[in-house]
């Protein structure tokens, strides 16, 4: 059996119920060969329960999916020929080193003992992590532990990726060079599926992102588009002088056409912008005016501000982490 | 990193459609292999197979010795053998926590994720357990002769015991490696394993001759598949003879593993 589609994954309404909880509610996915595809949303929306799905490692419920032609219910074993997976936690075994963890790996695979070795240094040492070749995963850093992993998944070269959160717990610093690899990979022609909680890393990596909500589609499109459909950047300002705030006010309202939201306590004026490039506008007529600023900062429109502008409700689950999927949709439902 | 991180084109892989028989049981041993590093990491998992037969085999031939059969010298024919099945089945029993334990972990997932036999993630582990049944076997043998026991079997007969106890350590292990794709903690694999392991062992001519147990409880005795094996197992070392009950032992075993073996695939492969 070969593979002929144009598209890497095309999915149509896929459903997953777990008792009588819906976890995914028919979900329509089509990725393009060669593209990285964000699917974001936050806990609890039915992201990895997709992505599993498209794995093999969770039966479809109803809906069909096909990863490169390949039907995923049918042929199972196939399209576990096509995909590798890194999943939310580094799927590696804790008591063997990074290298005996990818020479099973790879032997499993069906490589000889000696192509296998040569394939974990050669990868180990494209990660970074030859220095910890012989140190068991149970001491590994959480960053080097998702690295391993996703080196244990590009050992077969799959032609599709999932990511599944590659970067949800790990520091800034860590999550810049798991970016960096990302996008090595993709400049490698990979076609990449990546779900994420968080809106800059969708709007860094992905070429088209889907929104995902309690296991429906709310929205897709580029990044762009998704800014641009939830509206605008926001101008944070503090005056120095709190007694100023209905001049500025006025000042703000001539230049943007918009009435600022107010924080008179904290001196602050927070200005909706169609256009970032609208801030500079506003600071000049602040400035000829006489009215002196403390702070200034443009903020993008945060996932919550997506959330609350395609969902009309904020991302609960982002505030409580702890907070599990069943709980939030039993919550509503009560 | 871009030329190795480079895929093959799609249309360029020919997809299998099943492993080949070759390469499950290729991928059986590399599981087998993974199994033995991590014992190897762990000598905690050699407790139950080294200090357990010795201890057991002494404590039981010292106390029940007398009373059963007069003296130790002349129980240990009837010890050992009892100790031998005694061992292979709670050597087997550690199969069903161990994998439920190991299920848990992220580690699965992957093996699940590949293109890779369904056995084998099962089947490897009890592979390398292989090992442990043969220490057990041999430490109990050892100390059995260390304490006098003189198997009328000869070599020949006590090699053959000794394989037979490791076949049925490894056939029994399939009972508890579908315990362990079945029940959701290790916890539960190992409280419900000595509820089936006890019966099985007490409920045996292992320690004491059959005939005085009460006839209804005899019923049960004679198609304990433990008792297949301890028949057998006497046959072979105290008599060297190859007996029907060899057979029987062969049979039950093999049955075992008919059974569970594909029950623990179907269970494994439908928690996916």
């Amino acid at each position: 059996m070969t593979t002929n589609s144009e598209l890497a994954v095309s999915a149509s309404g896929l459903v997953k119920t777990f008792g009588d909880f819906t976890a995914v509610d028919g979900i329509d996915l089509e990725i393009r060969r060669g593209e990285v595809f964000g699917v974001l949303g936050p806990n609890g929306a039915g992201k990895t329960t997709t992505l599993k799905m498209l794995a093999t490692l969770l039966s479809i419920d109803a809906g069909s999916a096909e990863i490169f032609g390949v039907d995923v219910k049918a042929y199972p074993h196939q399209v576990r020929q096509l995909v590798g997976v890194t999943g939310q936690y580094a799927s590696v075994d804790e008591n063997l080193t990074a290298t005996e963890n990818l020479v099973l790996f790879g032997r499993l695979l069906g490589m000889s003992g000696k192509a296998a070795r040569a394939a974990s240094e050669e990868l180990l040492e494209s990660f970074g992590l030859e220095e910890a070749a012989k140190r068991q995963i149970s001491k590994f850093s959480g960053g080097m532990r998702r690295r391993l992993d996703l080196a244990a998944s590009l050992l077969s070269r799959p032609p599709l990726i999932f990511l599944d959160e590659p970067t949800t717990g790990l520091d800034p610093r860590t999550r810049g060079q798991m970016w960096d690899t990302i996008r090595t990979l993709v400049a490698g022609g990979s076609t990449v599926l990546l779900t994420t909680q968080y809106l800059d890393e969708a709007d860094q990596l992905a070429d088209r992102i889907a929104v995902i909500d309690r296991g429906v589609k709310v929205a897709e499109g580029t990044s762009e588009q998704l800014k641009t459909s939830v509206g605008s950047s926001t101008l944070h300002l503090r005056l120095s002088d709190k007694s100023q705030i209905a001049a500025a006010a006025a000042v703000v309202e001539k230049v943007t056409g918009d009435r600022p939201v107010l924080t008179p306590e904290a001196g602050g004026v927070n200005v909706p912008l169609a256009d970032a490039d609208r801030a500079a506008d506003v600071l000049i007529g602040l400035r000829h005016a006489d009215i002196s600023i403390t702070t200034a900062n443009v903020q993008q429109p945060t996932l919550d501000e997506v959330f609350l502008a395609l969902t009309g409700h904020g991302t609960e689950s982002a505030e409580n982490p702890e907070q599990t999927d069943r709980n939030i949709h039993t919550e509503e439902v009560a | 990193m871009a030329a190795l991180i480079s895929t093959y084109a799609v249309a360029d892989r020919p997809l299998r459609a099943h492993p080949s028989v070759g390469e499950t049981i290729s991928q059986t041993l590399t599981m087998a292999r993974r199994a033995y590093i991590k014992m190897m990491r762990n000598p905690e998992q050699f407790f139950d197979v080294t200090i357990q037969p010795l201890l057991f085999t002494a404590m039981f031939a010292y106390i029940f010795g007398g009373a059963i059969s007069g003296d130790v010298q002349s129980y240990l024919p009837t010890i050992i053998t009892g100790i031998l099945a005694q061992t292979a089945l709670t050597a087997s029993m550690a199969r069903g926590t161990q994998l439920r334990e190991d299920m848990d972990k992220g580690v699965f997932d992957r093996f699940k994720a590949l293109p890779i036999a369904r056995i084998a993630p099962l089947a490897g582990p009890a592979v390398a357990d292989l090992l442990r049944y043969g220490i057990a076997a041999t430490l109990t043998i050892v100390v059995g002769l260390l304490m006098g026991y003189r198997p009328g079997g000869g070599v020949g007969g006590v090699l053959a015991g000794w394989a037979l106890t490791i076949f049925a350590g490894w056939s029994l292990s399939w009972i508890f490696t579908w315990l362990g794709t079945v029940m959701k903690t290790a916890g539960g694999v190992q409280g419900l394993g000595m509820m089936i392991m006890f019966p099985l062992t007490f409920l045996s001519p292992a320690f004491v001759p059959k005939e005085t147990m009460p006839d209804w409880l005899q019923h049960f005795v004679d198609v304990n598949p433990v008792t297949l094996v301890i028949n057998a197992t006497r046959d072979l070392m105290n008599a060297g003879e190859v007996t029907m009950s060899v057979v029987w032992a062969l049979v039950g075993c093999a049955a075992v593993v008919a059974i569970f073996a594909p029950l623990s695939v179907w269970s494994y492969s439908k928690k996916l």
